[in-house]
């Protein structure tokens, strides 16, 4: 009678967790999502320290000492972390979720007495290679986001064959460990340090630009590997949950992968940002604005869009860029953002900062819509994007970006770039766009440009 | 071979189960708007960690005197429980966020 209420509950949470995540994909119903999934989330934890199982030794002393020591970090990480550095927070969730399944891989292994049958076996082994590899590259992620890991210090001598040949050699062990039905302590320990090895080099060579992509992917692992603890433990709704969040990965790292043009493989395998050299040697002088001149030509325009990029989180300019947008918009100019699907380090990433500083989402324009409002804006300012304006993408085929959908930035009347020098964006690639007759660079760090803007408006 | 077909045997509502749920995830989360990438990335990062509720059944199954075990999985609950209840808190920030100035 217990199991079956139990079993019950179980599958009310699944069906809530489900209709969570789909709430979660629409803007207005985001927040109610959110909170179906933390209640079932909370039922599935509640039936599984009540649920009978076959040797009952409980030690609900550690299961109650781990939940509140994690759950308080948890709060109080999550409370503190300011919104520009989400990248890196997520990132080091999603890693700590992948080693705790990993974790569980290992105590399940030390309960058999590192014994069992070759599926099983192997099913867990699996389990064990996929966590570490989720952990330790949201680790390297984390690292990389986070900039205590430059790209520099990553370079692995022909990380491609290295990465191929411990993927294989690991394929290998686990089955050559689940056929024998045993493995000895040491054997787990080398497995394990096998499985942190590839996880680095699987990580380690993807550029800064590719970052979206590898954030997706990571998160897509964890919820593979949830799905697979969900197997081993036989718990239904760790199995669903795993496989929702490994399908929305697996999704996400195809839009991201669709908004760059390039094929997972090679963003794993490319070497994205490793090489410094242009396709094409850009000629030409860029000619400079300054605050007081664009200021008059911001205040007699209709339609002005702002194009934000990393370079806007790095300066912290978001929230005086929503001030920019208040002053204009008591001049009657029209005031749009244009968004990049892979603008910033992670998916949605400009989304977040602008809605931090109030920004209204109605707002943001998404690629398509951008791309026809640009077409008739008269200044587009450019706030530390590089790469998704870089028309080398539309027109030069030696271009490492040619295909990539752009922001189009050739028929608005005027494009104004705040950079701090001429120096290439993180791909390494020249753009040309800072050399088009349309184009006029305001040199300096974006914030403050802005803020010198804001006086010189305030008096126009 | 015989093994592996066992399996399939054993455990053939699970491959069914696993099957749905991967069209069903494709189904549920195909055409987000940008808008929402970040969110539903923290929020989905945030279920995956269930991992706890694995690593709950995992110790209540070990041996009271099997210390290094003890201490693996209690890491394991540890680092499950931030996943979910620190992804979770992210989520519902970001989303205030959006809230917010939509009056």
């Amino acid at each position: 009678m217990n199991i079956v209420i139990l079993d019950g509950v179980l599958f009310v949470a699944s069906v809530l967790l489900i209709i969570g995540l789909r709430k979660l994909s629409h803007p207005d119903s985001a927040s109610n999502g959110n909170r179906l999934a933390a209640v079932a989330l909370a039922l599935g934890v509640i039936v599984a320290l009540v649920y009978p199982l076959e040797t009952q030794n409980n030690n609900y002393i550690y299961i109650v000492a781990g939940i509140c020591i994690g759950g308080i970090i948890g709060i109080i990480s999550a409370k503190k972390v300011p919104m520009t550095a989400m990248p890196e927070m997520v990132s080091l969730f999603n890693g700590f979720g992948g080693l705790s399944a990993a974790l569980i891989s290992l105590v399940w292994l030390v309960n058999n007495h590192f014994v069992s049958e070759a599926t099983e076996l192997g099913i867990v082994l699996f389990n064990l290679f996929l966590g570490l590899v989720a952990f330790i590259g949201s680790m390297v992620a984390y690292g990389k986001l986070s900039g205590s890991l430059k790209d520099e210090h990553l370079r692995i001598p022909y990380s491609t064959i290295l990465n191929s040949l411990l993927l294989i050699i690991a394929i290998v062990l686990i089955i050559i460990f689940s056929y024998s039905g045993q493995l000895s302590i040491s054997q787990t320990v080398l497995f394990s340090i096998l499985s942190l090895l590839y996880g680095i080099t699987f990580v380690a060579p993807v550029g800064g630009a590719d970052m979206p992509v590898v954030i997706a992917t990571l998160n897509a692992l964890t919820g593979i590997t949830a799905a697979i603890s969900g197997v081993i433990t036989d718990n239904k709704l760790m199995l669903l949950g795993g496989v929702l969040v490994g399908s929305s990965g697996i999704i996400l790292t195809l839009l991201m992968c669709k908004a760059m043009n390039r094929s997972v493989i090679s963003v794993f395998f490319g070497n994205f940002s490793g090489a410094k050299e242009a396709g094409q040697e850009v000629e030409g002088n860029a000619k400079e604005i300054s605050a007081s001149n664009l200021a008059i030509q911001l205040a007699y325009s209709q339609r002005v869009c702002i194009i934000p990029g990393y370079g806007m989180a790095v300066a912290q300019a978001q929230k005086v860029v929503k001030e920019l947008e208040e002053i204009l918009e008591g001049k009657d100019v029209e005031f749009k953002y244009a968004i990049h699907p892979v603008a910033g380090r992670m998916p949605g990433h400009m989304n977040v900062l602008l809605a931090e500083s109030d920004v209204s989402y109605d707002k943001l324009l998404d690629l398509d819509d951008a791309n026809t409002y640009l077409e008739s804006a008269d200044v587009a300012i450019v706030v530390g994007a590089n790469d998704v304006v870089n028309p080398s993408a539309l027109d030069d085929p030696g271009s490492k970006i040619y295909g990539m959908p752009i922001l189009n930035l050739s028929k608005t009347k005027a494009v104004i770039v705040l950079k701090r020098s001429m120096n290439p964006g993180y791909a390494g690639i020249q753009n040309p766009l800072f050399f088009k007759d349309n184009t006029k660079m305001l040199f300096g760090d974006a914030k403050k440009s802005i803020e010198k803007l804001l006086m010189e408006l305030k008096v126009v | 071979m015989n093994e592996i077909i066992n399996f399939f045997e054993q455990n053939i509502e699970i491959i069914y189960l696993l099957t749905f749920a991967v069209f069903l995830g494709f189904e549920i989360i195909s055409k987000i708007p940008t808008v929402l990438h970040t969110p539903l990335m923290s929020g989905s990062n945030a279920i995956s960690g269930v991992v706890l509720i694995g690593a709950i059944l995992v110790i209540r199954v070990t041996e009271p005197t099997n210390y290094f075990a003890l201490i693996m999985a209690t890491l394991g609950i540890v680092l499950g429980t931030i996943n979910l209840v620190g992804g979770l808190a992210v989520t519902s920030r970001m989303l205030e966020m959006f809230n917010k100035k939509k009056k």
